[in-house]
């Protein structure tokens, strides 16, 4: 047998990148040794229904699972649940879980995800108090979800709101916090980011925005949140949604380059030839992007890092795809295609009005992003036309006498 | 329990055993049946499980939303009975349901 061969694949974190590894190297005809290690109780599942229909009590767990739990032993992978991996020893190639075990790998994948900031605040630690990743997580808040019941959501993101709209869906008051002037203030334009706090407000939730909070009250429980400002808001459930922090301390402690998340090359590759980092965790050159590092956190970066990483073991070339995103809020689909950050300029289809349109963002006269809500076609063709390097100026793509798809395929 | 068959580009055919109320989707993937990627996970927010529901059975699997009409205009080779396979619920009716599956999904 050649020397070189990877005959044993170590897979460190059982989401999504983690388990579609596993999976896409089964079908890709890898027929060696492959250990799947979570911390978590559940094998892979699906994180964005969590604070969507997994919250609201629309679907269960069997129905989050990536693969039927009995899929891992009929494909022979090794999946270990409630499990830590504490070191990576580089030279020897081994992984030592907690308890004291070593396992070796001759390729090892870390799809160890991110963890949620925690407040740093008094009373943060009270029950009733909660964070957004796990289906444990949501597992804990749902009993609280009751008509009535008083939500307090600290941090306007897309996790925080996507969980208000669940929450307001089913009767609860809801008072969302942000310590930005604006909601989604990372994540998008002040036109989108207006609309859905026009919307939320619509539906009832009560926005303190430039908010600070300073201290969680209660005794054994949360009975509210104090502000800087002194305002005092009862609550009696409270969820932090302030964003997340990559997972990298077994690759610092093993001496990998980590700089906002593990630093790997266009195919997930490390600076360890023989280590792998996808997901959350790693930061990796965004083709369409003209090659710039991101650390992205969506499906799309999680499953295009497991087909790269699987294709890298088995010695194939993967196809990678133009970064998109998702939200559902109340009936609002939001769709996103290409990266937003750097736009200098915005131009409209449709109508906030009617509740579907979308926002085009520019750089220098080139289409990078798009926000599509209720609007599927314009998110589909921006997606198609920065894969294809193709670009439409803002004066034809807001012309709304030609549909999106004549104007996708004028562009060539 | 209902079955559904899924007939690969290729010819190669897929019998599932599909519970009711899940979707032709997960019903799929599940089964790791080839050529339904699915990376939304069923939020009909990526296009990525179209399928051509057979002839026989387009009237009972229902008609496409508005929103699943629209990505299906993006999606390749679009045929009469082209749907997004997330959005297909399976009922008992649905039982011996025909699906053909494209050539790509990209």
């Amino acid at each position: 047998m050649n020397t070189n061969a990877i005959n044993r694949v170590i897979i460190i974190g059982a989401g999504q990148a983690g388990g579609e590894t596993a999976q896409r190297l089964r079908q890709g005809g890898f027929k060696g040794e492959i250990t799947l290690i979570g911390e978590e109780a559940f094998p892979p599942y699906q994180r964005p229904p969590l604070s969507k229909k997994y919250l609201a009590g629309k679907v269960d767990m069997d129905r989050l699972l990536l693969r039927p739990a009995s899929v891992y032993a009929e494909e022979n992978i090794s999946l270990l649940r409630d499990t830590r991996a504490v070191w990576i020893d580089r030279a020897s190639k081994r992984v030592r879980l907690e308890g004291g075990r070593e396992l070796s790998y001759d390729a090892l994948v870390l799809a160890t995800g991110a963890k949620p900031r925690a407040l740093k605040l008094a009373g943060a630690d009270l029950a009733g108090v909660h964070l957004f990743r796990t289906a444990a997580d949501v597992d804990a808040m749902k009993a609280a979800f009751v008509p009535g019941a008083r939500l307090v959501v600290i941090g306007a993101g897309y996790i925080g709101l996507e969980g208000a709209a669940v929450a307001r869906e089913m009767g609860l008051e809801v008072t969302v916090i942000e310590t930005a002037v604006r909601p989604l203030a990372r994540v998008t334009s002040p036109e989108v980011a207006g609309f859905f706090l026009d919307e939320h407000t619509r539906q009832g939730v009560r926005f303190m925005l430039g908010g600070q909070p300073a201290l969680i009250k209660g005794e054994a429980r949360v009975t509210g949140v104090s502000l800087m400002n002194g305002t005092e808001i009862p609550a009696d459930i409270v969820i932090t949604g302030i964003g997340v922090t990559p997972e990298t301390t077994l690759a610092e402690h093993c001496g990998l380059k980590v700089e906002n998340g593990i630093v790997t090359d266009e195919n997930c590759r490390t600076e360890d030839p023989a280590i792998y980092a996808i997901g959350d965790c790693a930061n990796r050159p965004i083709a369409h992007y003209g090659g710039r590092q991101c650390r992205l956190e969506s499906v799309h970066n999680a499953v295009e890092g497991a087909k790269l990483t699987a294709a890298a073991i088995l010695g194939q070339k993967a196809a990678t795809e133009t970064p998109w995103f998702w939200s559902d809020q109340y009936d609002l689909k939001l769709q996103i295609a290409g990266l937003f950050n750097d736009y200098d300029h915005v131009v409209f289809r449709g109508a906030m009005s009617e509740r579907s349109f979308a926002a085009f963002y520019y750089k220098d006269g080139r289409l990078i992003a798009v926000d599509a809500i209720n609007k599927p076609g314009e998110f589909l063709g921006v997606k198609a036309l920065i894969h294809k390097g193709l670009n439409v100026p803002p004066d034809v793509i807001s012309d709304e006498s030609r549909t999106m798809k004549e104007i996708v395929a004028a562009a060539g | 329990m209902p079955k559904v068959t899924y007939i690969e580009s290729s010819g190669t055919e897929h019998v599932v055993d599909a519970p009711v109320g899940q979707t032709v989707m997960e019903a799929a993937v599940k089964n790791a049946v080839p050529g339904i990627d699915a990376d939304c996970g069923g939020a009909c927010a990526c296009a990525t499980c179209h399928v051509y529901v057979d002839q026989a059975w387009a009237e009972k699997t229902g008609e496409a939303s508005s929103m699943e009409m629209s990505m299906l205009d993006f999606a390749n080779e679009v045929q009469d009975t082209s749907r997004l396979s997330c959005q297909i619920k399976i009922t008992e009716e649905l039982d011996g349901l025909v699906i053909r599956l494209p050539d790509s999904q990209h």
